[in-house]
């Protein structure tokens, strides 16, 4: 994509009962903020998986935005707690992997801060433009130029699901 | 009838793979009395042109370890894919980049000049790196390319089963060569060990606690190691938990923390963040402050949670290193 073009693409995991319905509520008081912002609906903040960041982050996503209950106010109690902590390692390895740490951003959000979630979501949106693009599919892809024609083709994540338990085939 | 040609070959590996081909033992016997080994370069003396001699799809099936990082590695493994009917990533570094994949956290310009130049033990005034193309004399001497990132067999070529381990152990390998020559085969793309975790077959599981709580990330040399309670619940990070079983546990059954060398279960894309996942969320602290304290325990969290699986990973090597990479490309 060429520079001038690119424009932040962010993707959103909000908790259904805070975040999610803080957001419900910025639309529904018309509150504008910028448009970059994937939203994607969870049942708790510690449904995420650090494999969810990291494969938005692989498919091309600039930065990931988590939003989650107040500590003390998680439906499941405890949800947003593993997710913090889960979070503050996560910054380390993307630290370690040369992405910074700005790029993922983890939020307190409850049902009626609406205005929040505008705030928060402007802020992370001019944060990622200074930092410029992440574009890691295209920076694999140019890494990987040293390879043949028809090694690129296989270059993306293989998923490979075997069929059944294998122990009958291996031990059997 | 003629018996099945098979391959053994190594690339950026360490030789351990090929070891535990040999610690069949005499059940190595068996095999050869089954296939005729048709290239097995670390063990008798084949060339290449034996290989490219052969028709396509000569060999039933050859086993490769080693990661891929230079030109002449990845050379061979698409030659032997060719010439290969089934291509069997062998051990961890094939399957997913295992220790050499480490590198991927430096760039290629890092890499040779911390071993060329800055390491306090290199003297070399003149600033000499290997060449690719060298000329001396009249002479010319040539070098295979030191590619830009370490990568997985599949990220070269087709896989059609992979070997899981650092090495895969006797039993894995014995079963593999027997459903191999039986024809009794599971979908292509399987990993040929157990699809549970390693806490399924340790001898630790029962002491496993329902719910850890950790309250301080300790390491193995520091501590003294209750030799029955599960490793986890002593406060140890073993891998355990996110690694596919097989081996047996033996490392936790010689009272030393699972590595995660069979890599991850077939329900897992990524295995570190699965297992920091697993290990972080177990922790006692609530705070910002305190939770760094804990997780200041995993100094270095790629090390720990990638140690095996860096280049098969979700984001694969340091994006600034592939950064560096892009512009040298262009």
């Amino acid at each position: 994509m060429p520079e001038n073009n690119w424009q932040p693409r962010i993707v959103a995991f909000f908790c259904s009962w805070c975040t999610y319905t803080a957001a419900d509520l910025a639309g529904v008081s018309r509150l504008k903020y910028a448009p970059n912002i994937r939203i994607i609906r969870l049942m708790c903040s510690g449904r995420v998986d650090p494999q969810f960041v990291l494969e938005a982050l692989a498919r091309g996503a600039d930065g990931v935005l988590i939003g989650g209950c107040h500590p003390g106010d998680c439906h499941y109690a405890e949800g947003n707690f593993k997710t913090l902590r889960r979070y503050q390692m996560l910054r380390r390895v993307l630290g370690a992997m040369g992405i910074s740490e700005e790029r993922i951003r983890l939020e307190w959000i409850s049902a009626s801060e609406g205005e929040r979630v505008r705030m928060v979501i402007n802020d992370l949106v001019e944060r990622i433009r200074i930092l410029g693009p992440l574009d890691l599919p295209g920076r694999l892809a140019a890494c990987d130029a040293e390879l043949g024609a028809s090694a690129q083709a296989l270059r993306l994540p293989q998923y490979r699901q075997p069929a059944a338990d294998l122990r009958e085939v291996i031990h059997g | 009838m003629a018996k099945p040609k098979i391959g053994f070959y190594w690339c950026a590996s360490c030789g351990g793979c090929e070891e535990a081909v040999v610690d069949l033992a005499e059940d190595i016997l068996a095999v050869t009395a089954a296939v005729d080994i048709v290239f097995w370069p670390v063990a008798m003396d084949y060339k290449k042109a034996d290989v490219t001699s052969l028709p396509d799809q000569a060999l039933t099936a050859t086993f490769i370890n080693g990661a891929i990082r230079t030109s002449e590695q990845e050379e061979m493994a698409r030659l032997l894919r060719a010439k290969s009917r089934y291509l069997i990533a062998f051990g961890a570094c094939a399957q997913l980049g295992g220790i050499p994949a480490l590198a991927n956290e430096f760039s290629r310009e890092a890499i040779l000049s911390w071993v060329y130049q800055d390491a306090p033990t290199v003297v070399n005034p003149e600033r000499v790196r290997p060449a690719v193309r060298t000329d001396d004399d009249g002479r010319t001497l040539t070098l295979p390319e030191f590619r830009n990132v370490v990568r997985t067999l599949n990220q070269v070529v087709e896989v059609d089963y992979y070997l899981p381990g650092c090495p895969p152990t006797p039993k894995l390998i014995k079963a593999a060569v027997g459903a191999l020559l039986e024809g009794k085969l599971p979908p292509r793309g399987t990993v040929l060990a157990p699809d549970v975790a390693l806490c399924e077959e340790c001898p630790r599981k029962k002491t496993k606690p329902q719910d850890l709580h950790f309250t301080a990330f300790k390491r193995p040399h520091l501590v003294p190691l209750d030799p029955e309670l599960c490793l986890l619940a002593q406060g140890l990070v073993c891998m355990g938990p996110a690694t596919r079983g097989g081996c047996g546990a033996l490392c936790p059954g010689a009272n030393m923390p699972c590595t995660g060398c069979f890599g991850p279960t077939s329900r897992v894309r990524d295995q570190g963040a699965k297992m920091l996942s697993s290990l972080t969320s177990a922790m006692e602290a609530k705070e910002v402050p305190e939770v760094e304290k804990v997780l200041a325990g995993i100094p270095d969290p790629v090390g720990t949670f990638y140690r095996y699986g860096l280049a098969g990973s979700l984001l694969r090597v340091n994006t600034t290193a592939a950064a560096a990479a892009s512009k040298e490309a262009l």
